[in-house]
Parts: C-alpha cells; sequence; structure tokens
C-alpha cells in the first residue's frame, strides 16, 4: 500500500506546493495550523479540487497527473472521505446512508465485515433512525461507518471532531482508535490539534503555508514541540508495587498509577515537559518513582526564564521544561548525561494512557 | 338558488383541469433541466438565458398568445409542418391552451425548483461522489430527492396560475365552447352576454375554491415532503 502525492497549487494570494508519501497503514495525520493547506491537499487527494500540477498514485494507479492530463473523477478514485460536518444525507436512514457507498463498491464488503463494521462503530441500535434524530457524536460514527463501508483504499478525514465539543470528542476518540488499530484500510487524517495528533496518528506531516516542513513518527515530532513527550509503552507482566502499573519502553521504565490492562497490551503515555525535573547525579531519598538516565539533546528558550532541555532517554525523546536559572547553574549543554525524574501521579491514566491492542507495524 | 353546476360550466371547469394538469407536467421537465442548468452550470450567458426564460412573467399574456399564433399557427411554417406531418394541431385546440399555459405558467415552477436546488448543500453531492456515485446517479439518489419540496410547490403554484390564464390563451386558440373555454374564458363570455351576471358569479366562486384548494395542497403536500426529506 503506498500513496504518493505531489501537488501544487495558487489561490488567492496563497501557494500550496508539497510532496509526500505514504507507505505504511495507519493513521499519517496531516498536521498544521489553520490555512496551511491541509484541506487543500485532502481535496485533491479526493478529487473534489484539481490542482493547477500534481501527480496522485494510489497502489500503483495514477489518479492524476497534470502533465499527462489524467484526472480520474472523484466517483471512480474509491478514496472514502471524513468531513469535517457528517454530510449524511437527510432524506435516508441512517442504514441507507451506511450502504450508499457500499451499493456502489467495486468489491462489497460482505455482510459479516458490514457487520464488523457496524458492531465497530456501535451502530446498530441507530440502524433505523434518519439522521436528524442523531446526535454530533453519532453523525460522526455513522459518517465514518458509510465511508468504510464503500471499501476504500485510503480514507480521508478532515478535522472530523473539529466541530464537536470536549465531551463528543471522548466519544469517539476511542472509535477512531479501534478503527486504526484494525488496521484495515490507510487513514489520512487532517488535524490542528496536538492532542487528537498524539493520540491517533502513527506519522505526522507537518503543514505550514503550504509547504510539508517535517515528517516522520508521532513520537519524533511530540518530542520537537513543547506539548510534552509521547511515548508508546507496554505494559509489563512483572507484579507492580501497590496501585501501580509497570511500563516497559526503550528508556527503561515507567512507574505509573494503576491501569486496569492486562501485561503485553500497548499504551501511549504523554508525560508533560513541566512534570519532569532535571538531576546531574542520581537522587537518593526522592518520593519520586521513576528516575531515568538520559542525555541532553538540546536546549531552547521557552519564554524570559524558562528553557526546554530536550532528552533522549534510550533513544526516546523526553522533554523537561526548567527555568533558565536551573540550567545555568547546572552548566548543562547538548551530550551532558543527566537524570530525568518523573513522578507517577503526574501521568494521569485517564488523560495520558492510550491503549493500544496490537502493536503498531513499524516505526519511522 | 340551485347549486347544480350546469353542463357548459362542468365542461369549463374539466377543460381548465385538463388544460392546467397537462401544461404544468408537460412544462416540468424543462423547468426541472433549466433549473438544473441554472443553479449548478457556470457558463458564459447564464443571466442571459435566466431573463430569457423569465420573459413570460414580464411579457402581456396577449403578446406571448400572439407570437404563438405567428409561430404555431395552421398557416405559420412550423404549425403547418406540425399538422401536415405529426397531425399535431396547436391552433383553435385544447392542446395550444396547454401550450400556452406552460409557457406563461413556466416561470414558476423554474423559480420553485431552482431556490430548492440553491439551498441544497453541494456537500451532500461532493459526499455521494466520494462514495462512488457517478454524476446522473447523485442527479437521481441526492439533488432530485432532495428537491422535491420545490418541486411540488412550483408545480402547485404554477397549477393555480395555469387555472388563471386567459390573455395568451383567447389569442392563440380562441374561445370555443368545449374546445378552448377555460373557466376564465367562460366567466368573460358570461359577462360580455346580458343576464350572465348570475352565471359569471357562480363561475368566480368556483375559481376561487379551486384557488383556496391549490393554495392549502401546496402548503400541506410541501410540508409533508419536508417532513420527509429531513429524517
Amino acid at each position: 500500500m503506498t500513496v504518493e502525492i505531489s501537488l501544487q497549487h495558487e489561490f488567492s494570494g496563497f501557494s500550496l506546493d508539497c510532496a509526500f508519501a505514504i507507505d505504511r497503514p495507519g493513521i499519517s495525520a496531516l498536521f498544521g495550523p489553520s490555512g496551511a493547506g491541509k484541506t487543500t491537499i485532502v481535496n485533491a487527494v479526493a478529487g473534489l479540487l484539481r490542482p493547477k500540477q500534481g501527480r496522485i498514485v494510489v497502489d500503483g494507479q495514477v489518479l492524476l497527473d497534470t502533465g499527462k492530463r489524467i484526472c480520474v473523477p472523484v466517483f471512480r478514485r474509491n478514496i472514502g472521505y471524513v468531513f469535517q460536518e457528517a454530510r449524511l444525507f437527510p432524506h435516508m436512514s441512517v442504514d441507507e446512508n451506511l450502504r450508499y457507498g457500499w451499493r456502489r463498491s467495486e468489491h462489497p464488503a460482505s455482510e459479516g465485515e458490514i457487520a464488523h463494521v457496524i458492531a465497530m462503530l456501535g451502530l446498530d441500535h441507530l440502524r433505523a433512525r434518519g439522521p436528524s434524530k442523531l446526535s454530533g457524536g453519532e453523525k460522526s460514527r455513522v459518517a465514518l461507518g458509510r465511508a468504510l463501508l464503500s471499501s476504500p483504499r485510503l480514507l480521508l478525514l478532515d478535522e472530523p471532531l473539529a466541530a464537536l465539543d470536549n465531551a463528543r470528542k471522548d466519544e469517539i476518540m476511542p472509535y477512531l482508535e479501534r478503527l486504526r488499530d484494525d488496521a484495515r484500510v490507510p487513514m489520512l487524517y487532517v488535524s490542528h490539534s496536538l492532542e487528537e495528533v498524539s493520540r491517533l496518528a502513527d506519522r505526522v506531516i507537518r503543514v505550514e503555508h503550504g509547504r510539508v516542513v517535517a515528517q516522520g513518527s508521532v513520537f519524533d515530532l511530540m518530542a520537537e514541540t513543547t506539548f510534552g513527550a509521547v511515548i508508546e509503552a507496554k505494559v509489563s507482566s512483572k507484579r507492580p508495587p501497590d496501585g501501580l502499573s509497570v511500563l516497559v519502553f526503550d528508556g527503561g521504565e515507567l512507574i505509573v498509577p494503576r491501569l486496569k490492562r492486562p501485561g503485553g497490551v500497548r499504551v501511549r503515555v504523554r508525560i508533560r515537559a513541566e512534570d519532569v525535573m532535571l538531576a546531574l547525579e542520581e537522587p537518593g531519598g526522592i518520593s519520586a518513582n521513576n528516575v531515568l538516565p538520559a542525555a541532553i539533546a538540546d536546549i531552547r528558550d521557552h519564554g524570559e526564564a524558562q528553557a526546554d532541555v530536550r532528552l533522549s532517554c534510550g533513544g526516546v525523546g523526553l522533554l523537561a521544561r526548567i527555568t533558565r536559572a536551573s540550567a545555568t547553574r547546572l552548566q548543562l549543554r547538548p551530550g551532558k548525561n543527566v537524570y530525568a525524574i518523573v513522578k507517577a501521579v503526574t501521568v494521569d491514566p485517564q488523560v495520558t494512557l492510550w491503549e493500544r491492542e496490537t502493536p503498531p507495524a513499524s516505526k519511522a | 338558488m340551485n347549486f347544480t353546476l350546469t353542463p357548459a360550466e362542468t365542461e369549463a371547469l374539466l377543460l381548465s383541469l385538463k388544460v392546467s394538469t397537462v401544461a404544468v407536467f408537460c412544462a416540468l421537465p424543462f423547468a426541472l433541466a433549466a433549473a438544473l442548468l441554472l443553479a449548478r452550470g457556470r457558463f458564459f450567458g447564464r443571466n442571459l438565458l435566466n431573463g430569457l426564460l423569465h420573459l413570460p412573467l414580464v411579457l402581456p399574456p396577449v403578446v406571448i398568445g400572439y407570437l404563438l399564433l405567428v409561430v404555431l399557427g395552421t398557416r405559420a411554417p412550423l404549425g403547418a409542418w406540425l399538422l401536415d406531418n405529426l397531425g399535431i394541431r396547436f391552433a383553435f385546440s385544447w392542446i395550444g391552451a396547454a401550450l400556452a399555459s406552460a409557457i406563461i405558467t413556466f416561470p414558476f415552477q423554474l423559480r420553485a425548483i431552482r431556490l430548492s436546488l440553491e439551498a441544497a448543500d453541494p456537500g451532500l453531492s461532493a459526499a455521494a461522489a466520494t462514495l462512488g456515485a457517478s454524476r446522473l446517479d447523485r442527479l437521481a439518489t441526492i439533488t432530485l430527492p432532495l428537491a422535491i419540496p420545490g418541486i411540488i410547490s412550483g408545480l402547485i403554484t404554477a397549477f393555480a396560475a395555469s387555472l388563471g390564464e386567459f390573455g395568451a390563451i383567447i389569442t392563440f386558440v380562441s374561445n370555443i365552447p368545449g374546445v378552448t373555454r377555460t373557466l376564465p374564458l367562460a366567466i368573460f363570455t358570461a359577462i360580455q352576454s346580458p343576464g350572465g351576471e348570475w352565471e359569471a358569479a357562480r363561475l368566480c366562486a368556483i375559481s376561487v375554491a379551486i384557488a383556496i384548494v391549490a393554495v392549502l395542497a401546496a402548503e400541506l403536500l410541501t410540508a409533508r415532503a419536508r417532513t420527509a426529506i429531513a429524517r
């Protein structure tokens, strides 16, 4: 499964010039601020917008090649699209909506697969209803199911959560995670939210002012932002201390409040920069449970008095926000070995731990 | 007082209903096509076409009747050709009355359908395209079903307006009892004849009743179509 995208487009003072490839399943996030050109990119991939110049190849089939005057029409592209507004057909029931793309699919999903998608998205009890009788979150799920049942070879999601309030977002997230881990269809997910991207994406393509400014694994990207580090870890089967769980990752072990998860399950943990303390020597007699040896990758000023220290902890990125005065006092500089201290209680499993049933196909 | 309709009155009423029904249903496909073209199409001369299609609304009906006579009269080339080769006779026949009504009331249908097409979210059609629906498929399964309220209200408004058509009909197909004498023409005739006031009043009452029923039916059917769409 490969998708190659290269686009040049211009409109009203905005120019888009970007190229990237997606060569693995899972969720690739198109991440960037509003107006960066993300929606323009997915619209061009779907065929809803015809760029001035470009080439789009999906699984070896050329969908667009302006040089050769090839432009496959939208309805023949077999690319699913989940819009920000659900865009359900108001004159059809949920079930008719779900089957609209399925009926027109070249390789229609079997009844078993339909049942699987409907169960995965929790839509069974909604099937007879009309779209006007659904909540915002339910509409999003139906839109997701409708796109999936058209058996697309690539699924585009344009800020599918942006129109929802936080409670609805939390309601949809687990479905998106399940979908990602189901790993049947690669997804290109447009978002400007670090939270969504850190939780859902495997790979991130950062777009700013119509250009791709960075791309790589979500973990590398997060280590580059001030959002804090996102670490993927496995729940250890080791018998943990009272009320706690042990997570194993490449940089060592992380003790966190008890997770009701069996050993071997993979989770994502977010460690906020403010919650990481640094020490030059391995401290003893402190309450914090996690003392991780790490090397300083670089130091950047944050505001007037603070500094963000990027750490490599067994190859895994961590971020510590300390005062600039401390950085001077400890004579911190890139390459220096330090100990990162993380209080177990700051890793809140409700907010920052995300379950992942299957390991990712690979990490970039 | 006797409220039973006389044979002549019944004849005028039934003829009016026949002429108007045929007129609006024959104009509907053209109105649909024109509305789609104007609502969705982006082409040179779109505003000009829009103006031309709305001409029947502003032209005096007598002018339209006269133009029809010039083009489709039995001695006009096209009218003669149609009569000789296809056996279709517009002049002095109820078909001609229906044609005149269709042309006069066409803008009512066009306008109602166009408004409902323009009010529809083009995003729905785009969504259908990403789900594999071709242009024609989208038209049949998304665009037209969503325009049904507009189509119904256009049909009924045009029907009501058609029942009142006078000038174009009397100019084009004349006032022949049982053939082209629709309700308005019958009212006109009654007023013209001495002692016909009572008959004119009765015919007017029938017209008013039909108009009220049509307007109520339009409201009801449109509302029902809307609820059926917004499930």
